[in-house]
């Protein structure tokens, strides 16, 4: 996309520290040369709303202008508030518009910078914006995610180079373990802990996996990473690859990502071309070669032993655990498996050090977490906050609340193995410990806000649907218990439930939570429970009464199983 | 399940057709080195190249790559994203994800019915127009969500989703 004037003779392999500043430095230089910066983001929730045609009239109309020296236009990444999409950034003036047509880019382009355009303008001074703490999220979108040369301005690659030339494996495995940082894909696992176990197995030959299959429906800050900030996370798997021994890794994108798939290859080429991949990395003896595998839509492969599985070129059936995937995993070598997010940490944390990552969070979680705020919610888009903010911040000053007439009712955090928490506790510091104890996980980070037009029940059995036709259908737990509570789920929002079928929906829970092979089985109950604990109203009105409070398995105040025609 | 990569090239087994699109195949599957690993990376090919999978082309890639026809089978029976039948002219994919279901998915997947009688996974007796379901497509900024031949579209309200698929049962 970008024509415009390079300066001198390039620099091309990366050999030593001075290589890179070499790169950063004419980098800068050539950005130092415009006015004005122009980013509109290419993510996939702006292109679905045309930010291509955006980009191409803003490249037009600079040209009819004669401006190309000193109007630099770019592809960019997310500005984080993808409902008022599509958005575009001008730099340096710090100017957000949204909701940008094709037809806007004259009085863009024309529009002095002290005098923002009023209709599209967008207030950077908004909670929204303000109140996040960027960290995986830091360069907001500004830069072009195509562009080696652009991360490499920045600091990218810096914590590599540190991390291989003044810091044994050792080291770099104590430096993420001294920070704290944890399992950004869910279940929270302490990284340090990980990255120690597989650096001490024996095997010569070690893998190193990202999982970017993201399944969890309603998250989407993995893909927005990948789309975005390509080359950090390539970064942070090289440098895991080089604190545990590893000399192959995959990178494992569901297919229902194609844009972050094409950014990651070729991001993978340049990356080659520098010589920060492939064969002796800067100059050292380590060699690192990723290769990108693509998932098929199978929620069960992002449970780690299924992801391997598949990768085998086999159906993703998990396998019990121990063995490990740490001990013994693709094709029973030693394998690190870690999430886009926990990856696109590590360059900072050994750039910044532990101390500075473990200085942000709760005692228990360090650092900070994207979240895919989205549902019932004015501001709906990926965000960043520091673990132990709180869930009223989040939704009502970073997302602006509920719409207008509506009541909130509850978020859902934690994907399908997650859970809904209500008003009451919306006061409590999200972190890894508070979320579980409230009836919910983590997960990977999708945030859906309800309000009073969701049927807590509805939902439930939404979920519960998913997880049944998910089912790998290796273990009869899940396979066999999910369709049950389904069914039973669904006689609650038909009406047509007893008390009986409630106290057998409790017992399936608890069988499927505690017997079921993976993930997948053990928490497939967690909707159920979590709406039973705090909505146990709404389970008895359908059984009961034959009504639903909130109006949607029939309009509010008719029998569900006589609804009078509201057509 | 563990196999260790296979160290030898088998030897090539023929294409089922002198259709070009067989070379794209074989050059994923090269590219894998033949290795039982490549058959997803291949049956995607395969779909990207022909549309679907039919038995001759899971016959080929399981030939090619040495792997059991009941494992191939298995395989693109297994993941969600394989078709093994063909799909009509045009393709609408709703999204089912939970912030798109909260903003009203089902009702689009109703009106598509309403229009064109069918359910997710069907395609019109015409053949003009497929329907399927996504598990999230990772836009729930703008949900609800819908993929129109390949062109991803948010805020879908049941009125527009029925407008695009009458356009297409009308051409």
């Amino acid at each position: 996309m970008n024509n415009q004037l390079q300066p001198g003779p390039k620099v091309e392999a990366v050999l030593s520290a001075e290589d890179l500043q070499m790169i950063a430095d004419q980098e800068i230089t050539h950005q130092a040369q415009f006015k004005r910066r122009i980013f509109v983001c290419m993510g996939t929730a702006c292109q679905s709303s045309q930010s291509g045609d955006v980009l191409k009239s803003l490249s037009t109309t600079v040209k009819e202008r004669g401006l190309e020296q000193e109007c630099l236009i770019s592809p960019g990444g997310c500005q984080g508030n993808c409902a008022q999409a599509p958005l575009v950034s001008i730099q340096p003036q710090d100017l957000l518009y949204r909701g940008v047509k094709a037809g806007d880019a004259a009085a863009i382009i024309d529009s002095p910078s002290d005098k923002p355009i009023k209709g599209l303008h967008c207030d950077t001074q908004a909670p929204f914006f303000t109140q996040q703490k960027r960290m995986v999220t830091e360069y907001r979108g500004l830069l072009n995610p195509e562009r080696i040369e652009e991360y490499i301005a920045v600091g990218g690659y810096k914590a590599l180079l540190d991390a291989l030339t003044t810091k044994a494996p050792e080291q770099v495995v104590q430096e993420v373990t001294r920070s704290g940082l944890r399992g950004r894909g869910g279940a929270g696992y302490p990284t340090g802990l990980k990255w120690g176990i597989v650096a001490k197995a024996t095997d010569t030959q070690k893998y190193v996996i990202c999982n970017a299959d993201e399944g969890d429906p309603g998250a989407f800050m993995n893909r927005s990473v990948l789309e975005d900030y390509p080359f950090r996370v390539l970064e942070g798997m090289t440098i895991a690859a080089y604190a545990i021994g590893a000399n192959k890794g995959y990178m494992y994108v569901r297919a229902e990502y194609p844009l972050a798939v094409q950014r990651i290859e070729t991001a993978l080429r340049a990356a080659h071309r520098h010589n920060l991949l492939g064969s002796n990395i800067f100059n050292t003896s380590f060699s690192f070669h990723i290769e990108v595998r693509l998932g098929g839509g199978a929620f069960v492969c992002g449970e780690e032993t299924a992801l391997i599985s598949s990768i085998e070129g086999g159906r993703g059936l998990p396998t019990p655990r121990p063995p490990y995937p740490a001990q013994s995993g693709l094709w029973g070598h030693p394998t690190l498996i870690n999430n886009v997010e926990t990856h696109a940490n590590i360059p900072a944390i050994i750039r910044h050090g532990a101390d500075w990552f473990a200085s942000i969070g709760t005692e228990k979680s360090k650092g900070t977490k994207t979240f895919a705020l989205s549902g019932r919610v004015k501001n709906t888009g990926l965000i960043e906050v520091a673990l132990g903010t709180t869930l009223r911040k989040i939704i009502f000053d970073i997302g602006g609340g509920v719409a207008e007439g509506h009541r909130f009712k509850a978020v859902q955090t934690g994907g399908p193995a997650g859970g809904c928490v209500p008003e009451a506790h919306l006061d409590m510091p999200i972190d890894y410990e508070t979320l579980q104890s409230l009836g919910s996980f983590m997960g990977s980070g999708g945030m859906i806000v309800m309000d009073d037009s969701s049927c807590m029940v509805d939902v439930a059995k939404f979920f519960m649907q998913f997880c049944a036709s998910e089912s790998c259908g290796k273990c009869i737990p899940c396979r066999v218990g999910t369709v049950h509570m389904h069914d039973i789920l669904n006689k609650i929002t038909q009406g047509e439930a007893t008390q009986a079928d409630l106290a057998q929906l409790e017992e399936l829970c608890d069988m499927v939570k505690y017997t079921s092979l993976c993930g997948l089985g053990m928490g497939a109950p967690n909707p159920v429970l979590s709406t039973l604990r705090y909505f146990k109203d709404e389970y008895l009105a359908h059984i009961n009464d034959h009504t639903c409070p909130a109006g949607v398995c029939a309009p509010k105040g008719q029998d569900i199983r006589r609804p009078t025609c509201a057509l | 399940m563990i196999s260790p990569p296979q160290t030898k090239l088998p030897s090539l087994v023929p294409a089922p057709s002198a259709d070009k699109r067989w070379h794209l195949v074989s050059a994923t599957m090269r590219r894998h080195g033949y290795k039982p690993g490549a058959l997803i990376e291949t049956l995607h090919t395969v779909q990207n190249a022909f549309g679907y999978l039919d038995e001759p082309s899971l016959i080929h890639v399981a030939r090619s790559l040495r792997v059991s026809l009941s494992k191939a089978y298995g395989v693109a029976t297994f993941y969600n994203i394989f078709r093994l039948k063909p799909q009509g002219l045009h393709t609408c994919v709703a999204c089912l994800g939970t912030a798109c279901y909260i903003k009203g998915a089902p009702k689009l997947l109703a009106a598509v019915e309403l229009c064109a009688h069918i359910r997710p996974t069907e395609t019109t007796p015409d053949n003009k127009v497929s329907l399927e379901i996504a598990r999230c497509l990772g836009a729930c900024g703008i949900a609800p969500v819908a993929v129109f031949d390949g062109q991803v579209v948010g805020n879908v309200t049941p009125v527009e989703i029925e407008k695009r698929i009458r356009q297409w049962l009308e051409r």
